[in-house]
């Protein structure tokens, strides 16, 4: 028993099959539970106001949008070095959700921006480098939407993925250099003193594990779209050939 | 049952609004293609079945 | 490797290699935005590098196309693949004679469209320098992009969304030289981090580009 057992479609749907009900179950019920108790009830920060409730939101979004790519980054390594297919169709169904995730946290960002800062959106480098990460996830969607061999074009994207990330990276440090930020630091770390106030920070945890459960059944469930939709063309193909 | 939002209101509801509604709008997307795809593979297999 | 550069040089020069193309546009871009934000020379003035730096990496990003799709279409990229020429070393090639055909006039011509916005007295230089420095990097990075893209139909926009993105670094790095250059502010930073991208560019990406082709050429 080992992990590369799943890198056989028929398994990987079996298994993904069994454990998407329950995976799918607890992100309701996570994001259900930390969203509404995060909304209803708690209180209002001293300087922020209401808006500190789209911390459930934003914060778990602009997470996911980031360890989305770096799920893509694995995947698309997998890909290159072991060559299982379900590692390069689960990169490609990570990115929409991805991007996804990237607009949600810009957006909720600016709306929180526009009544705190003042204005929707500032070349802050934390905002800039989240733009420019949406502009990687569409290059990479519109990548793989745009090739029609299904095994070159995981070749490519995982390429253009890996030296994306670099570029992303780069990007990152240099839009640091750039412009300083407005931004705050970060609102959650191992450093206790650091952190948002426990009263904010329960329900936060259990959103932003909402969204890590959510991400996890949407990339299976879309896996398994992508597996049964190569499948498709395969047969279709060996139909129009016999 | 509703919380005083102040004059944030807006802001906070908005944000609210677009994140569930695209997360909602995703997830539903996903769950269409799969049943499609899903049809799709049941059909093209019958068929290679009988055939071959 | 001298042949296959002396041979793209010649076709890139001779008439329908874009030669003169990317230059023109360059210096219409340049014209165009003063018409957009307006005459005043001292908002010019203070625009003029980041103008400069956007026209050319919007002229260089132009002509990325040409740099396989030629020989992809006619079928000797085939038989480069095949020679014993390695085939990092046949994209670096490609990437140094697009930067001879195209990055090096607009690095030249930089100056002179400095001019037209009222650029800085010092900002020349620093002008001519940053753009000498990163417009390497722009071609390598653009030849990566032209071999992803290389086998498809409609590649001139997917080129575009691709390789913008990868272009961020560059810019800011490169803006950033000849803004500090102009207000004559210390320049050293920025420069050797825009050299560091671009050498670590030019370096590790034609790597990543003859993977990408030998993928697409299987």
């Amino acid at each position: 028993m080992s992990l590369w057992e799943y890198a056989n479609p028929v398994k990987f749907i079996r298994t993904t099959d069994v454990v998407l009900p329950w995976v799918s179950g607890l992100a309701v019920l996570c994001l259900t539970v930390g969203l509404i108790w995060g909304f209803f009830f708690t209180p209002e920060d001293y300087r922020q106001g209401s808006t500190v409730k789209i911390i459930y939101l934003h914060v778990p979004a602009a997470l996911m949008a980031i360890n989305a790519w770096i799920m893509m980054l694995i995947a698309s390594m997998i890909w290159i070095i072991r060559r299982h297919h379900v590692s390069a169709l689960a990169a490609r169904a990570a990115a929409p959700v991805g991007a996804v995730m990237t607009v949600i946290a810009l957006a909720t960002g600016a709306l929180w921006g526009q009544p705190m800062w003042g204005t929707w959106w500032v070349w802050d480098p934390r905002l800039t480098s989240f733009l420019i990460l949406f502009l990687f996830y569409l290059g990479y969607i519109a990548l793989w939407s745009a090739i029609e061999d299904d095994d070159t074009a995981a070749d490519l994207t995982s390429i253009l993925c890996l030296v994306g990330s670099v570029f992303a990276l780069l990007s990152r440090y240099a839009v640091n250099f750039w412009n300083q930020g407005l931004h705050q630091g970060a609102s959650l770390s191992l450093d206790k003193e650091e952190n948002v106030a426990d009263v904010f920070y329960h329900p936060l945890l259990l959103s932003i594990a909402g969204f890590v459960l959510l991400f996890v059944a949407l990339v299976f469930l879309r896996t398994q779209t992508e597996i049964r939709a190569r499948r498709t063309r395969a047969l279709i193909a060996r139909e129009q050939q016999g | 049952m509703m919380p005083d939002l102040g004059k944030y209101a807006g802001a906070v509801l908005s944000s609210y609004a677009v994140s569930l509604g695209l997360i909602v709008l995703l997830v539903a997307v996903s769950i269409l293609r799969a049943r499609r795809t899903k049809a799709a593979l049941d059909l093209v297999e019958k068929r290679s079945k009988r055939n071959g | 490797m001298r042949a296959l550069l002396a041979r793209d040089l010649r076709l890139g020069v001779r008439a329908g290699g874009g030669f003169g193309l990317g230059l023109a546009f360059f210096l219409i871009v340049t014209v165009l935005v003063p018409f957009g934000v307006g005459p005043e020379t001292a908002l010019l003035a203070r625009i003029a590098p980041g103008v400069l730096w956007i026209g050319a990496l919007l002229a260089c990003l132009l002509s990325l196309d040409r740099i396989l799709a030629l020989d992809w279409e006619d079928g000797s990229l085939d038989l480069l693949a095949t020679a014993p020429l390695p085939i990092e070393g046949v994209v670096s090639i490609k990437a140094l004679a697009h930067w001879i055909t195209t990055g090096l006039p607009l690095v030249l011509a930089a100056p002179l469209l400095g001019v037209l916005l009222n650029l800085a007295p010092d900002g020349y230089l620093w002008v001519l320098v940053s753009l000498a420095v990163g417009t390497p990097a722009l071609s390598v990075i653009g030849t990566f992009g032209a071999a992803l893209t290389i086998g498809l139909k409609r590649g001139g926009l997917l080129l575009s969304l691709l390789v913008l993105p990868l272009y961020v670094p560059t810019l800011i790095f490169g803006a950033e030289v000849a803004r500090r250059g102009a207000d004559g502010l210390d320049v050293a930073t920025p420069l050797m981090l825009l050299a560091g991208i671009s050498f670590g560019a030019m370096a590790l990406l034609p790597f990543a580009s003859a993977a990408v082709l030998r993928i697409n050429l299987r």
